[in-house]
């Protein structure tokens, strides 16, 4: 007799939204972006792959303590803060680097917080961008936190929250889908899947058929897209913030990507994963894709090519000099900020400091 | 409004009233804080009263009311959020920690996290594990939060809108066992002062040090003492980061013997960090070292067994015999 309680859970995922194929071509019946938004959009990637290799040597001249690449993952990384208007929030990982820049707040900021000076390096407020979370999935909480309080106060923000495959394991990537599809809080949910956390791979994180497909149980639409493609990045980002702001609620977006360089620099890849696997990512290169579609079109040129190449040598210069420089340090800001009004044990923590530096000093 | 018979409860309940009408941007949430009003009652009629937006349930998930609390403190709200019960709170300890606590520190304050966690702690009322736990140690070894527990109603009430204005998180520790307990509360009276300790009762012979649910104990025993012929004085802390140690010292000095009171298990505690800094800034004006009275490093009792756990007088009197007294007739002199 058979099992009146089978389980049915589709063994395959439906397939990633694609718009430009491996070899640059349009794919699929849904309209490309326009050709403006996607050579905008190379030229971000330009930048962030720039920013990324910047990033690692200024690691190995001792400038930055580490830093978590997400090279291979840019189209990612440009498209969900270019879909974003001006009062939404960007709510980034400590992998977002990328993101943040293409947000608009300046990479040496950004970078701030790796180098060592203070944990955020950038106004919050200002950029609408949280700091970069370092906690899993925390984050996410935050962002519908802030999405639930505009929609009380009548504002139209959408936040976009980001985290990646590992992070799905977590309680507070549960608790805030939850909350968030509860409250049709206007939120998108992007998951950067770059298939290891750390070292373990995705297998060991979930068996669901796609993380995509978690948003089932949420009740909310869940998206897979291609994570190198650009132009369906775009457009699937941007239909889910449509959406948001719309009063629809939060859309669940899972990227279908590749961390090409390793966790970060402390991490050994070649302890869990080939050679082979990341040669085959490698053809899968967002850069490449784009490149070869807009030059195939005719939307870019060799002189616009150098113009991007020479604003992401500019932006890396500006980066080297921002990072090479000596910053001082102020001891007093360890209590500074503790509280908007220091208690009266920090008050006398920090005479004691002052103390003790000024007859370091005599 | 004169001053009206009210239970703590009550007290807060209208503290959290007066700062929702004071304030659009005060919003009270957490699991059946809505229709129900709570399961201490505490919310009582605020969802009737304010709407659905400004006092809400939220899906049963510790970690997702503190951390959606973060989120609307970041865009300019005030919320104020109840954890049920001291231990399940746990849950949401990493979001308190990890977020609440520090990200006015990262980010040099130009995100200030003004919201107030109501924890209801402590035990006494025969409740079945995990629902008595003293966690205020957890909290105050926490650089970055403002950790308060009112023993008195008209305390409740001018510490909760003082939490609530608070720039900083506030951890609101509430007393559970003292919620159905009738005080008169004068709420038009000035708002109690964070991180000011009050002198209850002075005292001539020694100082018992308290907080929270153990005051009232402690008051307790200083009435016994005094048909003994000893006469201590009780200090209430109110507020425990910051620490008052102007009025805590002062009261020391006076008396040169300190008993500290709690509920919680004593071993790296709140009373041991008290203790530590009377020692340390008395040491030339006490007579005996300071002794704490706690409850034992056992995890919460079940209820036939926690009167055995909780100081009571009887425990406190007993301390205060230890404080090496030279002589009884100095005492009764």
């Amino acid at each position: 007799m058979s099992s009146i309680a089978a389980t049915q859970v589709p063994d395959e995922a439906a397939a990633p939204v694609r718009l430009i194929d491996e070899r640059g071509a349009h794919v699929g019946e849904h309209p490309l972006p326009p050709v403006a938004a996607l050579v905008a959009g190379y030229r971000g990637l330009l930048l962030a792959r720039r920013l990324n290799e910047q990033a690692g040597a200024l690691v190995r001249q001792g400038r930055l303590a580490v830093y978590p690449s997400s090279r291979g993952q840019e189209a990612c990384q440009v498209a969900c803060a270019q879909v974003l208007a001006e009062g939404d929030w960007l709510f980034p990982t400590y992998r977002d680097t990328a993101a943040v820049a293409a947000r608009g707040v300046d990479p040496v900021e950004v970078l701030t917080m790796l180098r060592g000076d203070w944990h955020c390096g950038y106004d919050p407020v200002a950029h609408r961008v949280a700091p970069q979370a370092t906690p899993l999935a925390t984050q996410l909480l935050h962002a519908v936190g802030v999405a639930h309080a505009a929609r009380l106060n009548g504002e139209d923000t959408v936040v976009m929250a980001l985290c990646g495959d590992g992070a799905t394991s977590e309680g507070d990537f549960h608790e805030a889908c939850n909350f968030a599809a509860v409250f049709r809080a206007p939120v998108v949910f992007f998951v950067q899947n770059n298939k290891y956390a750390i070292s373990v791979p995705l297998a060991r994180q979930s068996v669901a058929p796609s993380l995509a497909a978690k948003a089932v149980g949420y009740g909310m639409p869940g998206v897979l897209v291609d994570g190198n493609d650009f132009a369906a990045l775009t457009v699937v980002l941007g239909e889910a913030v449509a959406r948001a702001r719309a009063g629809g609620g939060p859309t669940l977006v899972e990227a279908d990507t590749y961390r090409m360089d390793a966790h970060t620099n402390a991490d050994d890849a070649a302890r869990y994963r080939t050679d082979d696997e990341v040669a085959g990512w490698v053809q899968r290169d967002p850069l490449t894709r784009l490149r070869t579609h807009l030059a195939e079109t005719g939307a870019l040129d060799e002189e616009r090519e150098a113009e991007f190449a020479a604003a992401a040598e500019e932006m890396a210069a500006h980066v080297r000099a921002g990072l090479g420089a000596e910053t001082p340090v102020d001891p007093e800001e360890l209590f500074a900020h503790v509280y908007a009004t220091p208690t009266p044990q920090l008050a006398e923590q920090r005479a004691a400091l002052r103390a003790e530096l000024d007859y370091e000093e005599a | 409004m004169p001053p009206a018979k009210m239970t703590m409860a009550q007290a807060i309940n209208t503290a959290l009233r007066d700062a929702m009408t004071a304030d659009d941007q005060v919003v009270v949430f957490g699991e059946d804080v809505g229709q129900l009003g709570g399961v201490f009652r505490v919310t009582d009629g605020l969802h009737r009263d304010f709407g659905e937006a400004r006092c809400f349930d939220t899906p049963l998930a510790e970690s997702g009311i503190v951390g959606l609390a973060v989120g609307m403190a970041m865009n300019g709200m005030r919320p104020v959020v109840e954890m049920q019960f001291d231990a399940f709170a746990y849950p949401a300890f990493e979001q308190i920690a990890s977020h609440v606590a520090k990200l006015g520190n990262r980010t040099r304050g130009r995100l200030r996290l003004p919201m107030v966690i109501r924890i209801p702690y402590a035990g006494g009322i025969g409740g079945v594990e995990h629902h008595c736990d003293s966690s205020e140690a957890y909290y105050a070894h926490t650089p970055g939060l403002t950790v308060v527990t009112p023993a008195t109603n008209a305390d409740a009430y001018g510490l909760l809108r003082a939490a609530i204005d608070s720039p900083d998180p506030v951890v609101f520790l509430e007393p559970k066992k003292r919620y159905f307990a009738k005080e008169e509360v004068d709420v038009a009276e000035a708002v109690p002062p964070i991180g000011r300790a009050i002198v209850r009762k002075p005292g001539r012979d020694a100082t018992l040090i308290a907080y929270g649910p153990s005051v009232p104990v402690a008051l307790a025993a200083a009435e016994q003492a005094a048909t003994e012929g000893r006469d201590l004085g009780v200090v209430d802390l109110r507020s425990i980061v910051p620490f008052d140690d102007d009025t805590v010292c002062a009261e020391v000095r006076r008396t040169g013997r300190a008993v500290v009171i709690a509920e919680a298990p004593g071993f790296a505690s709140v009373a041991s960090e008290i203790a530590a800094r009377v020692s340390e800034r008395c040491f030339h004006h006490l007579e005996a070292p300071v002794r704490r009275v706690t409850g034992f490093d056992v995890p919460y009792p079940a209820p036939k067994l926690e009167h055995h756990f909780l100081p009571g007088t009887d425990r406190i009197l007993d301390a205060v015999d230890t404080l090496q007294w030279q002589d009884s007739w100095e005492v009764t002199a």
